[in-house]
């Protein structure tokens, strides 16, 4: 129970941080990649915000065990391969062309119209696809 | 502009703040990709209802604050096209290497992860390359 209340509240601010971030902005999303137009750093700003308090969390939880859990279910994949590169480029394309990564994609899911649910389920099907493709990764405990 | 990055680094804060509760509480990753993609395919293991329920949250959070604010502006696109080759290749991509802005990137790169900080740098650089083709050579988006 107290493991739900915890993911919940991990989703609300989640959700919080990606709206008032302006993350569910397509536009501030692919000014930042219009390195030759009109640039727009938010994201820096974004990641920076973010990283502040997740850098803060590894460093309270280094050697330790999670409050909720017995251990902590964290990637331990530490190599560099074809799937993790071309992935990040098919990522990257799709991310410039709507403006939209998975995470702005389901906070815009309440109050973004037909566009959101179209990509959003575009996403989805596009996830399934890959599950041959994935059959025997490493691990799936990232991302 | 300067106010759009203050909102973006107060935004930011509550995203790390996200993940720092479900690490330090539960153990886990807040990787938005991971998280939906995990769910999808059918994990078999006890957490796919905490998954649902963080989903929920994440679709939740931004309706309340709506009501008190105006963040509502996506600026979407309307082309079907597009958002179908977009979304394809952003569900596709990410669940082939594992992680997407908040996984690799958030997570990933507070964490010193080789992989994430790889990730990222890949994801951003095919992002702007596709931006100047598709926008400053074509004008098509």
């Amino acid at each position: 129970m107290s493991r739900l209340l915890v993911s919940f509240i991990s989703g609300l601010l989640f959700g919080v941080g990606l709206l008032i971030s302006g993350m569910t902005d397509t536009a501030k999303v692919q000014g930042w990649l219009d390195i030759l137009g009109q640039w727009d750093p938010t994201l820096a700003f974004v990641m920076a915000g973010a990283i502040l308090p997740m850098t803060a969390a590894w460093a309270i939880t280094a050697k330790k065990a999670p409050l909720f859990d017995l251990s902590f279910s964290i990637p331990s994949n530490k190599t560099i391969d074809f799937k993790l590169l071309s992935g990040s480029v098919l990522f990257g394309m799709g991310w410039a062309l709507a403006g939209l990564c998975p995470g702005p994609a389901i906070a815009a899911l309440g109050f973004g119209g037909n566009g959101i649910i179209l990509f959003f389920v575009s996403m989805v099907i596009g996830m399934i696809l890959t599950k041959p493709i994935r059959m025997g990764s490493i691990s799936t405990a990232d991302g | 502009m300067i106010i759009d990055w203050i909102y973006g680094l107060v935004g930011g804060l509550f995203i790390g703040l996200g993940g720092l509760v479900l690490l330090i509480f539960n153990g886990r990753i807040m990787g938005a990709s991971g998280i939906l993609g995990q769910l999808i395919d059918g994990k078999q293991d006890t957490e796919n209802l905490e998954r649902i329920v963080f989903l929920i949250g994440v679709i939740a959070a931004p309706l309340i604050i709506l009501q008190f604010s105006d963040f509502s502006t996506t600026n979407v696109t309307s082309n079907t096209i597009q958002l179908v080759l977009a979304g394809l290749s952003v569900g596709a991509g990410t669940r082939i290497a594992n992680g997407c802005t908040s996984g690799h990137g958030v997570c990933g790169i507070s964490r010193l992860s080789l992989r994430g900080l790889l990730a990222t740098a890949v994801y951003i650089a095919a992002g702007a390359l596709t931006m100047v083709t598709l926008r400053t050579f074509w004008g098509l988006i």
